[in-house]
């Protein structure tokens, strides 16, 4: 069969099993979009590229399938650019086409031209410039192993215009010729063994689950070994959801604005059990002071995790949720003698201790009737329906979200992590909720973020993809103003947004949402079930939050995790 | 192979220490022969803070594949995690540390060497000791090539500094694991290559 290029591509994509793309056209990507009118995938039309790329993701992260995004070339490829940093230090399965200029005119400075794989060399998994249309199959289907397996992570495809509209023959390819790539999956033996010793001997033991689990579906595993051992589990901020919240041996989040509990329990332990997770510097806090007792079992599946920061005394590298299942296996055949709880008893006795003299704490019934962001983030964890997804900027507002909605599934946390890429609420939770209609979707977002891509709304409105945003307007740039005030003696510099300008209701409206602005405590309740009732359309509550309101606990950059600040709340005791 | 007496060769001059002493290392890298390559591994030393002392890069006999040989230098960050972010990259098939003492190691020079004609025996019976060829020559000036070990040709372009280089071009060492072979000596095979 004699097809384009271009018909190559979308075929290919529909042989992956693609059933949406989030996208924009132009020049160089034009005769793709011609085939996309005759494709089953469903195309779904962004109002800027960065959005294609963060609804990609948020698609992966709900899903845990590809997200997939197409774009031209030049401004729309660097538009994309962020997305894939955004994917690449968060491993998230995305692929990315972008189309170049005709490979005649590659180097010429051409019109809308950009070295689209060179700037996104060191920012995707691996990444492709194709120069003949019958390399088309072969890389799609490369492109998408390569995005999905080992450590996931973000890949690009550039795909000249001359390729696209040359001719050949189509084939679908049996294999991948990937003679360099071949992720290692299973632990090994040996290791399993010297891991399940080290948890049966353990005093004060603590599972480091980061988002690892979640990318690989391990989270019923985890869940059958935490039990079996009887050891309390932190979540990290990309590892949220892959332990249950409402689970007594769940400690919340570790890190610079973790629990105190999580952060003190992790500190002090004799052992970290650390599954999918990378010792992050917002986990350890200065790192020549992190949790100085503790030997370390470091599971991933990425060599070059293990050993990047903290030497590990069990390195294990694979699959983490093979690696689970192996050393539930090791457990129960009693390798290293029986699992004895008694000895880890005064270790559950502290850690209980610490849960109930330093909780999560905010002011719940302040004099002023001012409104705080904590109780809007717990109010909308206690009204949404089970298995409801949150998706999040990034700021204070994230931070709250990840401390005050409980998660007890994997997958309904959608924020970013590592990159910290603010305005990805919406885009993501857009994303998210196309990968899983059946799903209620909120996004927290600040109002900062919420300037930067807010637009994406119109295409929520547009594609019918209706999504809830919980908009805390405090009227600062907020994590940035925490930290002039706490560490640069209340200079604020740049942080003022003010609460008006814009007005966020009038701006929702406009982009076709139902909006409404919540100014007291007593109104959020009555809000929130509103928006809850509305399935039709997308739906923006601004929250006009109390400015002064900071995140805690905190510890403070460049300190060890000793040195926890847990905020006014906690004063004068 | 010349056979030189070492005691010829000054052994103080600056970069005459073997590579181990100054924290290099020497990878043998074996890439997929695709576009892009080279750009990916250079790129990956430079995101993540490592540097470069050297870099040699040729196709192998299987056209499929090229051969870089990576002198690195190790001030700040560990071998393990080089080799490790290096393989992520998917076009590397395989990396070696090639260890000094069991590879041998070949490095090009070419150096254009101020020659009047009272030098000029001078200069060309040094050449002909370390085995180097003439390879052109001007009225005043000789150009030189020499392939040999880096330590052979830091200590021959020490001695030809004396009368003046006008230009050196060096390509970085290549390097391959010395075969193996059944021991008749002891520790004899594991002297310097020479």
């Amino acid at each position: 069969m004699r097809i384009t290029g271009a018909q190559a591509l979308v075929k290919s994509l529909e042989m992956q099993g693609v059933d949406v793309v989030f996208g924009l056209p132009g020049g160089a990507i034009l005769p793709v979009y011609d085939p996309i009118i005759d494709s089953p995938i469903r195309h779904i039309l962004v109002r800027h590229e960065q959005g294609a790329g963060h609804m990609a993701e948020g698609y992966a992260q709900a899903t845990n399938k590809p997200g997939v995004a197409i774009v031209t070339s030049g401004p729309a490829a660097t538009n994309i650019v962020t997305a894939l940093a955004d994917a690449y230090m968060d491993s998230i399965p995305i692929v990315v086409i972008t189309g170049q200029v005709a490979t005649s005119s590659i180097g010429t400075d051409a019109f809308q031209e950009a070295d689209t794989t060179g700037i996104t060399m060191s920012i995707t998994k691996h990444n492709w410039l194709i120069k003949d249309a019958s390399e088309i199959p072969q890389v799609v289907k490369e492109a998408f192993h390569v995005a999905t397996t080992g450590r996931p992570g973000p890949v690009l495809i550039d795909l000249p215009k001359d390729v696209s509209n040359q001719m050949m023959d189509w084939y679908w390819p049996d294999s991948v010729d990937l003679p360099g790539y071949k992720p290692n999956v299973k632990g090994h033996p040996r290791s399993i063994s010297a891991a399940a010793k080290l948890i049966k001997e353990a005093k004060k033991p603590v599972f480091y689950i980061g988002g690892g689990v979640i990318r690989s579906g391990a989270s019923a595993a985890l869940k059958t070994l935490v039990e079996k051992c009887n050891i309390p589990v932190v979540t990290t901020l990309m590892g949220r959801g892959a332990f249950p919240d409402d689970h007594p041996l769940c400690l919340g989040m570790p890190g610079m604005h973790g629990t105190y509990t999580a952060i003190t329990a992790m500190q002090k332990s004799d052992l970290l059990i650390t599954l999918g997770a990378r010792f992050d510097d917002r986990v350890t806090g200065k790192v020549s002071g992190f949790a100085p007792e503790a030997k370390i079992i470091h599971v991933d599946i990425d060599p070059a995790e293990l050993g990047k920061v903290r030497r590990a005394d069990v390195p294990i590298v694979g699959d983490v949720k093979l690696v689970i299942e192996e050393l539930i296996e090791a457990l129960d055949k009693g390798e290293a003698g029986e699992l004895d709880y008694s000895i880890t008893q005064e270790w559950h006795d502290q850690v209980k201790k610490w849960q109930e003299d330093f909780p999560l704490r905010y002011e719940e019934d302040p004099k002023d009737g001012s409104l705080k962001p904590q109780y809007v983030v717990e109010c909308l964890s206690k009204l949404a329906p089970e298995g409801t997804i949150l998706a999040s900027g990034v700021g204070q507002h994230q931070m709250w979200g990840s401390q005050f909605w409980h998660f007890n599934d994997a997958n309904t946390w959608i924020n970013s992590g590592g990159l910290g890429t603010m305005g990805f609420a919406i885009p993501a939770a857009i994303g998210a909720k196309v990968g899983r209609p059946d799903k209620m979707v909120w996004a927290v977002d600040g109002d900062g973020c919420f300037q930067m891509t807010a637009q994406e709304l119109v295409t929520a409105s547009a594609e019918r993809i209706p999504v809830k945003i919980a908009l805390l307007n405090n009227a600062y740039l907020g994590m940035v103003r925490q930290w002039q005030e706490m560490f640069y003696e209340e200079r604020y510099s740049e942080v003022y947004l003010s609460p008006d300008l814009p007005d966020y209701v009038k701006w929702a409206e406009a982009m076709g949402c139902v909006a409404f602005r919540v100014e007291t405590p007593e109104d959020v309740i009555p809000t929130i079930e509103k928006a809850n009732q509305i399935n039709d359309r997308s739906v923006v509550i601004e929250f006009r939050t109390d400015w002064r309101e900071k995140v805690f606990p905190m510890v403070p950059s460049g300190a060890t995790n000793d040195e926890v600040v847990l905020g006014p709340m906690f004063e004068g005791r | 192979m010349t056979n030189a007496s070492p005691n010829l060769i000054p052994m103080s001059m600056p970069g005459g220490k073997s590579s181990t002493e100054f924290g290099y290392h020497v990878l043998s890298v074996l890439v997929e022969n695709k576009a892009g390559v080279l750009a990916r591994v250079a790129q990956l030393f430079s995101r993540r803070g490592y540097s470069i002392y050297s870099l040699a890069v040729a196709p192998t006999d299987d056209e499929r594949f090229s051969r870089l040989t990576v002198v690195v230098d190790l001030e700040s960050v560990t071998l393990e995690q080089i080799t490790k972010q290096l393989h992520k990259l998917i076009n590397v098939i395989k990396i070696t540390e090639i260890d000094p003492r069991e590879s041998v190691q070949q490095e090009l020079l070419l150096a254009i060497v101020a020659a009047d004609t009272q030098s000029r025996s001078q200069i060309m019976e040094l050449a002909g000791i370390f085995g180097a060829k003439v390879i052109d020559v001007g009225l005043e000036r000789l150009t030189l090539a020499l392939a040999d070990t880096p330590d052979r040709l830091d200590d021959f372009t020490g001695l030809i500094k004396v009368f003046g280089i006008i230009e050196v071009q060096r390509t970085g060492r290549v390097a391959l694991t010395k075969l193996a072979r059944p021991s008749t000596r002891g520790g004899m095979n594991r002297g310097k290559a020479s």
